[in-house]
């Protein structure tokens, strides 16, 4: 049993001639013990005393930024690292001295307030982190218990190194585990890595054949092993160990590592031990932060702040000055001028013989008092308008994807302003702007083409070249959108070759061998349902068609159509291939095997699948499928009969925005192959670090004399709604680039059926397939190549350049489409620039056949020219993309999570970025920039009031109001309304970014200064010497402060409330109710007892509210400063309106014109 | 994606439709969320804009008027006397007005027009910095307020004490008290002063101790204003009630008292003033007002100019408005008028 056993192991692991590396030890082993390399586990020996030394993590992870003991420190320490509140703080603890002109209570109680509200949210935030872990952390998980030989519950948190666990099916693993043994014989499993890289595709992992045999808890009792191997680290994709068992030394690679968050797939068991722990995995040593993005409203924000501090220092300045120049005085030649101060007796703060270090002294002093001018809760009230807008996104109904059950979800509450922004999409093609479930649509066979349905590229084709479309035709496909389809992934209708009429068809062998070739040429995994287990033909009959597992959607859909053809693949073993296949004889149902001699495997280089199989009749097979670049030159001469008419249908269908791949076949003998088997095999035994080429190579010589079959043509359908929302999106003046691995006529194709490229759109093509270039290329001197290409897409740009400069002035639109192989000489670095210049001047443009690598290239040139860009994708290959963007968004849903991870945004469909960008990214820019001009506004009036009344005493600094209107003014009074603003329709302001320009920023702060002058001046001016009621009473300090305080409130708020233009109950509850709130809280203030109310008792209810003139002045000082606003709006509504101006009224005007 | 769940991240539940239903993650509605309230949206229309700038005037002159008639109904005497009290240069001023000497002066003052009961006094300053920060803190509230807190002085240097023991009341406030006083005479009948409730109620009942008595007050070295009648408790000292309800702005009035009878046009008022204040030192201007009121207070024409200003603005700018309109109408909702329609090419 035994030997029979480990004959079969041999056996197996020939097949997977390419996944199968044989682990041998190479130079990376001779590191082990050495520093990187110094971890040691004692496996199935956790109490060893030398384990316990080594004192390793637990499996407990926590992902949350602050713990219970540092949450105090740490979020203080973020707060304070932003510069207006570490101003605050500052200012806070200087004025418990007696510099300070006002008492300490009074501004530590703003910041207070500030800082602890800031810290809730994070409270907030870093606990639903802390939930998540601690759902993680106690997940179960089964742990071996070493004395009592057997498996024993746990949670994840409490496994430790050297552990061994058994993880089923379906599950994940706890920890980075050291792959000793699984259900099947030869020690392999699958694993789906889609929560650590994104790919969907099961992996093969391969235990060590001495471990393979520990099967139950009796045999694992007796394992008793010691690794060595590389200490934690973040690299998914290398692994280097060494397992010492029984005296012999063997060494571990990546294919023995089963890593945490990985899941295990179509394995009903695996034993592991584990290797790292908690924080020591690879998947939580990659878990960064993402990228902190900073948005550009913030950085200017900075930049304001910095420039209100500028402004600050300088009016503190001017006062000090001032003051010591008055102070100076005081004393003159030994006499007392200002006696009632008492000069001669003062304080080193108010000394004239030291006047000098008086005013300097002041300086501080004044720092202190302006400090109204930074409006300390503008990062607070910032904070909560972003946490609020992502709850709008998240909670928007029309982004919430039926299908998926996925709402839409803003992972970074910090770049929402910059969606109302974005100058240029960045999107990915697959699976964004189409669904990436791929449908098998058409084929050619035998030089005849098959499948009658119309593609919607072809629709938008027939549009664009005035044919009209059939009414039938139309309908037929719009059934596919609505109707349920019965198959999914299948959408072939054609009859000659549905229900076995193929048989029929003039070239019926070749029409079998075309889809056993499907039906057998894949690495896709039947899901065998077990409960209807015997996998005999009369069982299949009753159970279900079988579904299957796919590494790409592509092999998913040809292995569909080729069991909805009557080619049903349905079990797959290590060696054989099981297919229920209809005779072409004799037109009954029957079972086939196959057995799998060798599969050569899919990559990016070879471009080509094959597999080598011996069917039933004892004939060895090779089969192929490829992209026709590869394939056509391995043709052998006969088996180019249908090559033209082939070749003919492959362009029809990549004009159609199909898919398309080659299916070929070739006879072996037997000597033939058993030599070749010999060379394969030693070239995969070789240990030269050229392996896999020659691996490559020796596959290559298998792969020739090909006898063509035929074409596939499978369909990624574009997403529901996708032409549309990109129209709009460009209506709105935003610029979208798409990124896709497609060959040129198939991208200029899906161009125009997602309305990308329009008509009347002229294209400039730029591409490397000029004759001079393919001629350099058959010559094959590399460096000519490189040089005559960069020389041709310089030219190339330039003349498009000109083309466009020459078209300026006329509307003409441009799209501009460029080949990978030109894109890579456009990013050069002499030429960057002149391509950028020339992509932004296009309207659309297209990037075939790019890299991951260009896509990140692309976004980060696109990024350099200052504009905000927004990366939309979906899929690994987008994460760089993604991440080097001004705003990532991903798409979820089929691919993995890597892009959702790295986003800022995600959601499910692409034609809500349409509702993101438009309606949620422009109400949030116009309320974000129009909140921070507002803030510098209501902070500038405030303040200068403060200023215009030192230079009535004698800058002094006497602040002019009460310690507690002060401190309440930007808490309490003038925050509300802020975060309360409105919301209307347009998006070019943002881009243009005219909402939050410099002039609009000065203006707003200049409108602050007239205001602060109108309220000083006024109110000083009405409230002079006189008696300000009948009983003859005149206005003191007290009474004046509270109507210019009053007069202030009543500004800012009504101020507000004009410069928006959407009232809902929120912003009448928040403006009015500010105002309201003040006079509350004067009333409640004013009647506590005088010691603490000091000049506000009793002011409001004794004095200003029964006194006329209060009243009257507020009426006059609120429209006077209104006035100037109000007269410039005016002008400009009629002069140059702004965009929003116009839409508002024009929706008024329909508004009003549907009523009537 | 059934054929196909290693691209599908749902269970085996997942495809049956009411467990998706049951675990829906779809966004409850409501209108806040959605950002569906019912909301009004002003739009500064030509009308809107005409008719606000219309209103805003029609209302603003008639209330300047009216605040205009109400200030120029109020008849005021003011009558500076700090120069003619005293001659010399600066020097011989200061040297005198702190010498011993007799420092009675007479003002003649002849009334305008009819003065109407009440009639009240007031005394100005002038470049007096009763808002200076070293001043305005210089007090302490709870001296004033409780008996026993005599001792609470510390925010009173240098006037907190004298001798070693607590000045009642301490501070600069205090101790500068100004100290002119004055009697009036209308054709040698001598007029009555009230000085009764010149200050805030809320003051004397709560600010100013009614058990609170003056003690150790002037008794300093330096002599700043007035003295207090150490028997008269704080809360019945009103001149110091209203002294030390500190003004706002340099130039300041405080009441003085009242005449609580009507002056007839032409009647001539004699004025004993006893200069005792010393302004000379800083330039301080001293002024003797005696004024009505009227519901809107004293003489000051200001407001009603505001008010009128204001609203003669408004009227302009409606009038440039409607011109404006009517001699050029445009349609606002005209997208042709968009930035990017209106220049193609960024001619």
């Amino acid at each position: 049993m035994e030997g029979r056993r480990r004959k079969r192991d041999v056996l197996l692991s020939k097949l997977y001639s390419f996944a199968c590396i044989k682990t041998h030890f190479n130079e990376d082993h001779s590191q082990i013990g050495q520093r990187g390399y110094a971890r040691v586990v004692h496996c199935n020996d956790p109490d060893n005393p030398e384990a316990i030394q080594l004192n390793y993590t637990r499996n407990y992870v926590s992902t949350t930024k602050y713990t219970a003991v540092n949450f105090i420190p740490k979020s203080l320490f973020e707060q304070f690292r932003r510069v207006a509140n570490l101003y605050f703080l500052v200012v806070a603890c200087v004025s418990f001295s007696p510099l300070a002109p006002y008492t300490a209570v009074s501004i530590a109680f703003p910041l207070a307030v500030v800082i602890l509200a800031t810290m809730a949210k994070e409270a907030v935030e870093d606990w639903s982190r802390k939930k998540q872990d601690i759902e993680a952390n106690n997940r179960r998980a089964e742990l071996f218990d070493v004395k009592n030989k057997r498996f024993i519950e746990t949670k994840w948190k409490e496994l430790r190194v050297g552990d061994i666990v058994k993880v089923y099916k379906d599950e994940y693993f706890p920890a980075d585990l050291l792959f000793l043994s699984s259900n099947y014989e030869d020690g392999i499993c699958y694993v789906e890595t889609s929560n650590l890289d994104g790919e969907t595709n099961l992996k093969l992992k391969h235990a060590l054949e001495a471990t393979s045999r520990f099967q139950d808890e009796s045999s694992l009792f007796h394992f008793k092993a010691v690794t060595k191997c590389e200490d934690p680290n973040e690299n998914l994709y290398s692994f280097v160990g060494t397992l010492y068992c029984n005296e012999v030394q063997y060494p571990l690679s990546l294919q023995q590592l089963l890593l945490r968050d990985s899941k295990l797939r179509n394995t009903d068991y695996v034993y592991g031990v584990v290797i790292f722990t908690g924080h020591d995995t690879k998947v939580m040593q990659n878990a960064m932060n993402p990228p902190s993005k900073r948005s550009g409203i913030e950085k200017r924000l900075d930049k304001i702040i910095y420039i209100l501090f500028s402004f600050l220092i300088l009016i503190a300045f001017i006062g000090s000055v001032f003051f010591g120049i008055m102070t100076k005085k005081d004393i003159d030649t030994g006499k007392l001028r200002r006696w009632y101060l008492r000069p001669d007796k003062a304080a080193v703060f108010y000394d004239p013989r030291r006047a000098s270090l008086a005013a300097f002294l002041h300086l501080l002093t004044d720092l202190m008092l302006y400090g109204y001018l930074i409006p300390i809760s503008l990062y607070i009230s910032i904070e909560i308008v972003k946490v609020l807008q992502c709850i709008f996104i998240n909670q928007d109904r029309h982004m919430y994807y039926e299908e998926t059950d996925r709402p839409a979800h803003a992972r970074t509450s910090n770049l929402n302003e910059e969606l109302g922004q974005v100058h240029t999409i960045l999107s990915d093609k697959t699976g964004t702007l189409t669904c990436n479930s791929m449908e098998f649509v058409k084929c050619s066979i035998a030089g005849t083409s098959y499948g009658k349905g119309m593609t919607e590229v072809e629709i938008a084709l027939a549009r664009r070249q005035g044919r009209s479309i059939a009414f039938s035709e139309l309908d037929e496909v719009g059934d596919n959108l609505t109707s349920d389809r019965s198959v999914k992934g299948f959408n072939f209708k054609d009859e000659r070759l549905t229900n076995g009429r193929w048989v029929n068809e003039p070239h019926s062998d070749m029409i079998q061998k075309f889809f056993r070739v499907l039906a057998i040429c894949h690495t896709v995994i039947p899901d065998v349902h077990e409960e209807t287990g015997h996998l005999s033909y009369e069982a299949s009959q009753m159970r279900q068609k079988p579904s299957y597992e796919a590494e790409s959607p592509d092999e998913a859909a040809f292995v569909i159509a080729a069991r909805e053809l009557g080619f049903e693949f349905f079990k797959r073993t290590q060696t054989s291939i099981y297919l229920h296949e209809l005779d072409r004889e004799t037109g009954q149902m029957v079972d086939r095997v196959y057995e799998l001699l060798h599969v050569l495997e899919f990559s990016s280089s070879r471009k080509r699948m094959s597999v080598i199989v011996r069917n039933q009749e004892n004939k060895l097979l090779l089969l192929c499928k490829g992209a026709d670049s590869v394939m056509l030159e391995r043709l052998s001469e006969e088996g180019r009969l249908f090559e033209a008419e082939t070749m003919a249908h492959i362009k029809k269908y990549a004009e159609a925005g199909l898919r398309t791949l080659i299916l070929a076949y070739r006879n072996l003998n037997e000597e033939e192959f058993t030599v070749w088997q010999e060379e394969f095999q030693n070239a995969k035994t070789s240990v030269s670090t050229d392996r896999d080429l020659l691996v490559n190579a020796a596959a290559e010589k298998i792969e020739k004399d090909l006898i063509l079959l035929g074409a596939t043509a499978v369909e990624d359908k574009l997403q529901k709604g996708v032409p549309d929302c990109i129209q709009k999106l460009s209506l709105a003046g935003i610029r979208i680039w798409v990124l896709t691995g497609d060959k040129i006529e198939t991208a200029i194709n899906v161009g125009y059926a997602c309305s990308l490229l329009r008509q009347g759109m002229k294209l400039i093509v730029i591409s490397l397939d000029t004759p001079e270039i393919i001629l350099e290329e058959k010559r094959g001197d590399k460096e000519a190549i490189a040089k005559a290409s960069l020389e041709c897409v310089k030219k190339q740009i330039c003349d498009a350049q000109s083309q466009i400069d020459s078209a300026k002035g006329s509307s003409n639109e441009f799209g501009l489409i460029i080949d990978g192989k030109s894109l890579a000489f456009a990013l050069d670095k002499n030429l960057e620039i002149n391509f950028l210049k020339l992509a932004t001047g296009c309207d659309s443009v297209i990037c075939c056949r790019s890299s991951p690598k260009q896509k990140a290239l692309v976004a980060r040139l696109v990024k350099t020219g200052g504009k905000t860009t927004l990366a939309i994708g979906d899929g690994a290959n987008d994460v760089g993309m993604i991440q080097e963007a001004s705003i990532g968004v991903a798409i979820t849903g089929v691919e993995g999570m890597q892009a959702a991870m790295s986003s800022d945004v995600n959601i499910a469909q692409f034609r809500f970025l349409e509702r993101l960008l438009l309606l949620h990214g422009h109400w949030f820019y116009r309320r974000i920039s129009l909140m921070i001009c507002y803030y510098f506004y209501k902070n500038i009036t405030f303040g200068l009031t403060l200023f215009w009344f030192e230079t009535h005493s004698s800058f002094s600094a006497q602040p002019a109001y009460n310690d507690w209107y002060m401190s309440s003014y930007n808490v309490f009074f003038t925050a509300l309304p802020v975060i309360a603003l409105g919301y209307p329709y347009l998006y070019s302001e943002g881009i243009l970014n005219i909402l939050y320009s410099w002039p609009r920023i000065l203006g707003w702060m200049f409108n602050g200064m007239i205001s602060s002058i109108i309220i000083f001046f006024l109110t000083t001016s009405c409230l002079k010497d006189q008696a300000f009621r009948s009983n003859g009473q005149v206005v003191d300090f007290a009474v004046l402060a509270t109507t210019m305080y009053s007069c202030v409130v009543w500004s800012v708020n009504c101020q507000m409330a004009l410069s928006i233009n959407h009232f809902t109950w929120i912003q009448h509850i928040f403006i009015w109710g500010s105002i309201v709130l003040w006079y509350i809280f004067l009333f409640i203030y004013g009647s506590l007892t005088p010691t603490f109310s000091k000049t506000a008792y009793m002011v409001l209810v004794e004095v200003c509210a029964p006194s006329p003139v209060y009243w009257i002045i507020i009426v006059v000082v609120v429209f006077s400063t209104l006035l100037p606003y109000f007269a410039y709006r005016a002008i400009q509504l009629r002069f140059w309106p702004m965009p929003h101006d116009i839409a508002q009224v024009k929706q008024y005007e329909e508004g009003t014109n549907s009523q009537w | 994606m059934s054929s196909n769940p290693a691209s599908s991240s749902g269970g085996p539940g997942s495809t049956d439709p009411s467990a998706v239903r049951r675990n829906s993650k779809r966004p409850k509605y409501s209108k806040f969320t959605q950002q569906e309230l019912p909301a009004c949206k002003p739009i500064l229309t030509p009308r809107w804009v005409i008719s606000a700038f219309m209103v805003v005037s029609i209302v603003f002159i008639p209330i300047g008027v009216a605040s205009l008639f109400a200030s120029r109904d109020v008849v005021e005497i003011v009558d500076r006397y700090d120069g003619e009290c005293i001659n010399g240069t600066k020097t011989e001023k200061i040297r005198h007005i702190q010498g011993p000497g007799n420092k009675a002066c007479t003002r003649t003052l002849t009334v305008t027009k009819h003065m109407k009961a009440p009639i009240y006094i007031y005394y100005q300053l002038d470049n007096f910095y009763q808002n200076h920060r070293r001043y305005v803190k210089s007090r302490s509230d709870q001296q004033l307020r409780h008996r026993g807190s005599a001792d609470a002085t510390s925010d009173c240097r240098p006037e907190d004490t004298a001798n070693g023991k607590p000045i009642v009341p301490c501070g600069l406030i205090a101790w500068s008290l100004f100290n002119d006083t004055y009697s009036f005479a209308v054709s040698n009948r001598n007029l009555t002063v009230n000085k009764k409730e010149i200050s805030w109620k809320s003051d004397r009942d709560h600010k100013f101790g009614k058990d609170v008595f003056p003690s150790n007050f002037q008794s300093g070295g330096l002599i700043g204003g007035a003295s207090l009648n150490e028997s008269i408790p704080l809360s019945e000292q009103e001149d110091l009630i209203v002294w030390m309800r500190t003004a706002a702005l340099p130039t300041f009035r405080k009441l003085y008292g009242r005449i609580e009878q009507d002056l007839q046009p032409n009647d001539v008022i004699n004025v004993v003033v006893m200069n005792n204040y010393n302004t000379y030192s800083f330039n301080g201007k001293k002024m003797l007002v005696l004024s009505t009121t009227s519901w809107l207070g004293g003489k000051n024409d200001f407001l009603g100019i505001a008010y009128l200003t204001v609203g003669g603005l408004c009227f302009f700018l409606a009038m440039l408005f409607t011109i404006i309109y009517l001699v050029k109408p445009r349609r606002l909702g005209d997208p042709s008028y968009l930035s990017w329609n209106r220049n193609p090419g960024g001619r």
